[in-house]
C-alpha cells in the first residue's frame, strides 16, 4: 500500500489520575498496525484505565494519546476502533438480530449482519432473546458486534475470563485469522500464559508504568534467574545483597533465600567465604518471574490500585 | 477487510450523529414487546377512561365540551405520562447494565442517543394519547370542538416530556427494573391529587395541597383549551416540575458519567 504507514496506537507520557490515586503514570508506548500486543500487569496496574482512555470513554490527565493517528472519538466515528467488554453492554430483551441489526445501523459503514452472525457462529442463535443466552454465547454476540465495522484496531479487556480451553483456542485462531489481514488487536490479561501464548509483544504494566516491553521470550528473560536456598547461621544481609546479580535477598530464621541472575558466583561466594551449607539451587517457574516483574518491591509505594490486588490468585 | 496499512481517512463518519430508523424501529418494538409497558400504558388508561368518563355527569356542560371530553384528557394524559415515566426510567437501566457504554463504542454521539430516546417517549406518548382518544371516539360521550380535540391531545404530549425526565431521575434513584413499581404507583397518587382521576372542591385545604403536586399543573395546562381556563399557577406549577425534574435527572446523570 501506498499510504503513509500511521501507528495504531501512539501515547506519549500519558497519565491519569482519580482524586489521590495515580492510575496511570505516564506511559509512552507506540503499537504499529497489525501487531498483536498483550497489556499483561495484575489487576489494578493501569490496563483498563489505559483502555478506557484508548476508546475515548474517559479523557487523560496529562499526555498525548492517539489512535490510528485521531482522537479515539473521531477514530470510533469512522468504525476504526472497537473493543470487547468483559460482561455488561448488551440488552436482554432485544434479539441477538436485532442487537447487531441496532449496532450495524449506527455506523456509516458496516459488514452484512448475516455474515458476521455466521463468522461469529450465532447464525442459529439469531431469534434469541438476548438474555436467554449463555455466558459464552453472549461473549461471542459482543464478538460479532465489535467486528461489524471491520475496525483496524480492537481493544480486548480480559477477552477470555469465563471460557474453557477450548473456546480459548478457537477465539484465538479467530483473533490471529483477523491480525493476519492487518487488523491490530490490544489485550488485557493477567495471564502470562496467555499473553506469552498469543501476543507478538508483550507490554508489562506494574503500578501505572510500563515496566517491561518486549517479546514473550525476553520477558522472561527479564525475570530470569534461579534462587540459592542455604543454611547459614548469622548471615550478613548487606553483604550478600552487593553480591554480582543478587535482585533479592530473604532470611528466614537460619535459612537465606537468594534470587540472583548469576546462582553460581553466589554458590561458590557462600561456600567459601561463609559457614553457609546445605545449599540448593532452584529455577524460577514462569509464574515466579512475572511477579517479580510485577511484585510489589516497594511496599511504602502510595498505591494506586482502587480495586482488590491477588495477582497470585489470578496466576494459573 | 482491511489491507495490511489502512489509511483511516478512507473511513467516514454517519450522519445524525448515527441517529436512523432501524433504530427507532427496533426500539419501538422492544417496548411494545413488553407486557406491562403495553398493559399499563395503553390499555389501563383506557379502561379507567371507560370506568370514570360515564359517570352520571357525563354529558354534563365543560367550557367548550362536556364531562367526558374532559375525562377523555385527563386519562390521555395519565397514560401518556406513564409510557414518558417508563421511557425515562429505561435510560438510567441502560446505563445500569452497561448498554450506554456500549454504545459510546459506536459512533452515536450522546446528544443522538438522548434525542433519540427522547423521540421515542413522544411517539409512545402519542400512541397513549391516540389510544385513549379512540376510545373516546369509539365511547362517542366526549363532546368538543375538533380543534379543541386535537390542541388538548398535542399539550398532553408536551406536557408528558415533564414525567420522562421525573422517569430519568427515578431510573437512577430506584435502579433496576424496580423503577417501574415505584412510578406506577406514585404516578398514580400523583393522578389523584393532581385532579386528574378524580374532581378536588376548589379552594378546600385538600385542594391547596393538591395544586403544589407534579400532575396538578400540567393537567390544567393539557385541559386548557377545552376548559377555556388557564390559571396562572398552574403553569408555574408545571414549570417548576419540569425545572426540578430535569435538574434532578441531569445531576444524577452527570454523578453517573465517571466511568460511562
Amino acid at each position: 500500500m501506498t499510504s503513509p504507514r500511521v501507528p495504531a496506537i501512539s501515547l506519549g507520557d500519558l497519565t491519569k489520575t482519580f482524586g489521590d490515586v495515580h492510575a496511570v503514570r505516564g506511559i509512552d508506548l507506540q503499537i504499529e498496525q497489525g501487531e498483536i500486543v498483550a497489556f499483561l500487569g495484575p489487576n489494578g496496574a493501569g490496563k483498563t484505565t489505559t483502555i478506557d482512555m484508548l476508546l475515548g470513554l474517559s479523557r487523560p490527565t496529562t499526555g498525548s494519546l492517539e489512535v490510528l493517528g485521531l482522537a479515539p472519538r473521531q477514530a470510533i466515528s469512522r468504525g476504526l476502533v472497537s473493543a470487547v467488554m468483559q460482561t455488561g453492554g448488551l440488552l436482554k430483551d432485544l434479539t441477538v438480530r436485532e442487537t447487531v441489526e441496532y449496532t450495524a445501523s449506527l455506523f456509516a459503514d458496516t459488514q452484512p449482519v448475516d455474515a458476521v452472525l455466521a463468522h461469529a457462529g450465532i447464525t442459529g442463535l439469531a431469534d434469541r432473546r438476548v438474555g436467554k443466552c449463555s455466558g459464552g454465547e453472549q461473549q461471542r454476540l459482543r464478538f460479532a458486534m465489535a467486528l461489524l465495522s471491520d475496525p483496524a484496531l480492537l481493544l480486548l479487556d480480559e477477552p477470555t475470563t469465563g471460557m474453557d480451553v477450548e473456546g480459548r483456542r478457537a477465539f484465538w485462531s479467530a483473533i490471529r485469522r483477523d491480525a493476519e489481514k492487518g487488523r491490530t488487536v490490544l489485550f488485557a490479561t493477567h495471564y502470562l500464559e496467555e499473553a506469552d501464548q498469543y501476543a507478538d509483544r508483550i507490554v508489562l504494566m506494574r503500578r501505572g508504568r510500563i515496566v517491561a516491553d518486549g517479546t514473550g521470550s525476553q520477558i522472561k528473560a527479564l525475570a530470569a534467574g534461579r534462587t540459592v536456598r542455604a543454611t547459614l547461621d548469622d548471615p550478613d544481609h548487606q553483604a550478600l545483597a552487593r553480591l554480582d546479580g543478587v535482585d533479592s535477598v530473604e532470611v528466614r530464621g537460619d535459612t537465606v533465600l537468594l534470587h540472583a541472575r548469576d546462582t553460581d558466583t553466589v554458590a561458590r561466594y557462600l561456600l567459601t567465604q561463609t559457614g553457609a551449607h546445605d545449599l540448593e539451587i532452584t529455577a524460577r517457574g514462569i509464574e515466579e518471574a512475572f511477579l517479580t516483574l510485577t511484585g510489589d518491591a516497594d511496599e511504602t509505594a502510595q498505591t494506586a490500585e482502587t480495586g482488590t490486588r491477588t495477582p497470585e490468585g489470578a496466576l494459573r | 477487510m482491511s489491507s495490511t496499512t489502512l489509511d483511516p481517512t478512507t473511513r467516514r463518519v454517519p450522519p445524525f450523529g448515527g441517529l436512523n430508523t432501524t433504530v427507532l424501529r427496533i426500539e419501538l418494538k422492544r417496548m411494545l414487546r413488553n407486557r406491562r409497558t403495553v398493559i399499563f400504558t395503553l390499555v389501563f388508561p383506557a379502561a379507567l377512561f371507560f370506568a370514570f368518563g360515564s359517570g352520571a355527569d357525563w354529558n354534563q356542560s365543560v367550557g367548550h365540551g362536556n364531562v367526558a371530553a374532559y375525562v377523555m384528557t385527563s386519562m390521555a394524559l395519565y397514560g401518556a405520562a406513564l409510557t414518558a415515566a417508563s421511557g425515562g426510567a429505561m435510560v438510567a437501566m441502560e446505563r445500569a447494565l452497561g448498554w450506554s457504554r456500549q454504545l459510546r463504542l459506536t459512533p452515536l454521539s450522546p446528544t443522538a442517543y438522548i434525542l433519540m430516546k427522547a423521540l421515542l417517549a413522544l411517539v409512545l406518548g402519542a400512541v397513549a394519547i391516540t389510544v385513549v382518544n379512540l376510545a373516546g371516539l369509539f365511547q362517542a360521550k366526549p363532546s368538543m370542538p375538533t380543534h379543541v380535540w386535537l390542541a388538548c391531545a398535542v399539550l398532553t404530549l408536551l406536557c408528558t416530556m415533564v414525567f420522562a425526565a421525573l422517569g430519568v431521575f427515578v431510573g437512577y434513584l430506584v435502579p433496576g427494573e424496580n423503577a417501574m413499581q415505584v412510578l406506577g404507583p406514585g404516578l398514580a397518587l400523583f393522578s389523584f391529587l393532581g385532579n386528574v382521576f378524580i374532581p378536588i372542591d376548589q379552594g378546600s385545604t385538600m385542594w391547596h395541597v393538591a395544586s403544589l403536586t407534579p400532575m396538578f399543573g400540567v393537567a390544567e395546562v393539557s385541559r386548557a383549551p377545552l376548559t377555556g381556563d388557564l390559571p396562572w399557577y398552574a403553569v408555574v406549577n408545571a414549570v417548576v416540575w419540569l425545572v426540578l425534574f430535569v435538574a434532578g435527572a441531569a445531576w444524577r446523570m452527570s454523578k453517573d458519567t465517571a466511568r460511562v
